[in-house]
């Protein structure tokens, strides 16, 4: 099973702040391990974060992206308690969603 | 947006960025600053804490009575005062071999799995994020080692003779790359351990985790790969030699503020 991530969320002057890094190999497929076969492309491929139930951010992810990645984005609105939940969806089908409530 | 960018910035550029710079438009500070906010170190500090708290080896225990030098179970500002001499154990030991101990003595499980392990792989790769855990809890914190103890002492000058000893295929030492100002190795800065600051900088920033390779690194990894480098015997995992040269840093960077988890290119 995936690991989770860390999500930090935090309202001020009406703009929300939303930090989240993900644990995820991001392996592109382009490297071999030292028998020289090749390691399976494996990385997230689409990422959505909610605040309640709305989506404020959806992105696509390729394999371009390092290991363990950090996204931080701002949206307009939030309040202290609200929810905000990240989802990442990979290129194996797996998935993983963590929550946090805005500080 | 523009932290928006900045994140992806971050995270594409890494391994792109660093080389294409000239000389003199490095700028170590502004590199950190932007890695500094997201250290992927946090996610293996996540593991660290379940890991402390999880019931685990053939006692089927937890760590929450490990005592670290603080008492039973206290976690915080431990690292800070690490290495440090232990009554019950009548030895010096840095966080890896305490944390060995507590996980031999409450736990069951062998220290030997862990000296004869690899980096990265088993006990070893929960021991690192065991690590990861602890020195969080010191972020900040003075660097406070006590060298009053005779044993510390003799580790002290222990170390600083290892530090200065020249050994190997290319008659290295660790002094031979670490005892300039303002020195470094493509991208990466050489402290100068021979001074406090220069000490403080190293021990106050490792472990750490490395961008370019994805990994979290403990002091024991740090050393051993120096050693590696210095292209000379590989040092057994929690030696004295190891220890030896950690309270040598330790003891010269005391009075720093530790910058722990690190994080490096």
């Amino acid at each position: 099973m995936a690991s989770p991530m860390r999500i930090r969320a935090a309202a001020k002057d009406g703009v929300t702040e939303v930090r989240v890094l993900m644990s995820h190999v991001m392996e592109t497929g382009q490297r071999k391990d030292s028998s020289g076969a090749v390691i399976p492309a494996h990385f997230i491929t689409e990422l959505t974060a909610k605040h309640n139930d709305k989506v404020v951010l959806s992105a696509e992810f390729g394999p371009s992206v390092s290991t363990n990645p950090y996204l931080a984005f701002k949206f307009n609105g939030g309040a202290k308690g609200d929810k905000v939940a990240v989802t990442w969806v990979d290129n194996k089908g797996e998935t993983r969603t963590d929550e946090v409530q805005v500080a | 947006m523009r932290k928006q960018l900045k994140a992806i910035a971050v995270s594409v550029g890494v391994a792109l960025a660093a080389p294409v710079f000239a000389q003199e438009e490095l700028n170590f500070d502004a590199y950190r600053e932007m890695l500094a906010d997201g250290n992927p170190a946090e996610l293996y500090e996540m593991e660290g804490e379940e890991l402390w708290r999880t019931a685990r080896g053939p006692r089927n225990a937890t760590l929450e009575q490990c005592d670290l030098g603080l008492g039973a179970g206290v976690v915080a500002g431990a690292a800070a005062q690490l290495p440090r001499f232990f009554k019950d154990t009548g030895k010096v030991q840095d966080l890896e071999s305490r944390l060995m101990h507590c996980m031999e003595t409450l736990q069951g499980i062998p220290s030997e799995e862990i000296v004869k392990g690899k980096f990265r792989q088993g006990e070893r790769a929960k021991m690192a994020a065991l690590v990861a855990y602890v020195v969080t809890h010191s972020k900040g914190e003075k660097i406070a080692v006590d060298l009053s103890h005779p044993k510390m002492k003799e580790m002290y000058e222990l170390g600083e003779r290892a530090f200065y000893y020249r050994t190997g295929a290319m008659d290295f030492s660790c002094a031979s790359c670490h005892s300039q100002d303002d020195k470094r190795i493509r991208a990466t800065q050489l402290p100068n351990i021979t001074k406090p600051e220069g000490a403080a900088a190293g021990w106050g920033s490792w472990p750490a985790y490395r961008v370019s390779n994805s990994q979290f690194w403990t002091m024991q990894h740090r050393l051993w790969d120096c050693f590696r480098q210095q292209r000379t015997a590989e040092p057994i995992f929690a030696s004295d030699v190891t220890i030896a040269l950690s309270v040598f840093m330790a003891g010269k960077g005391n009075g720093a503020e530790a910058q722990w988890p690190g994080v490096k290119r």
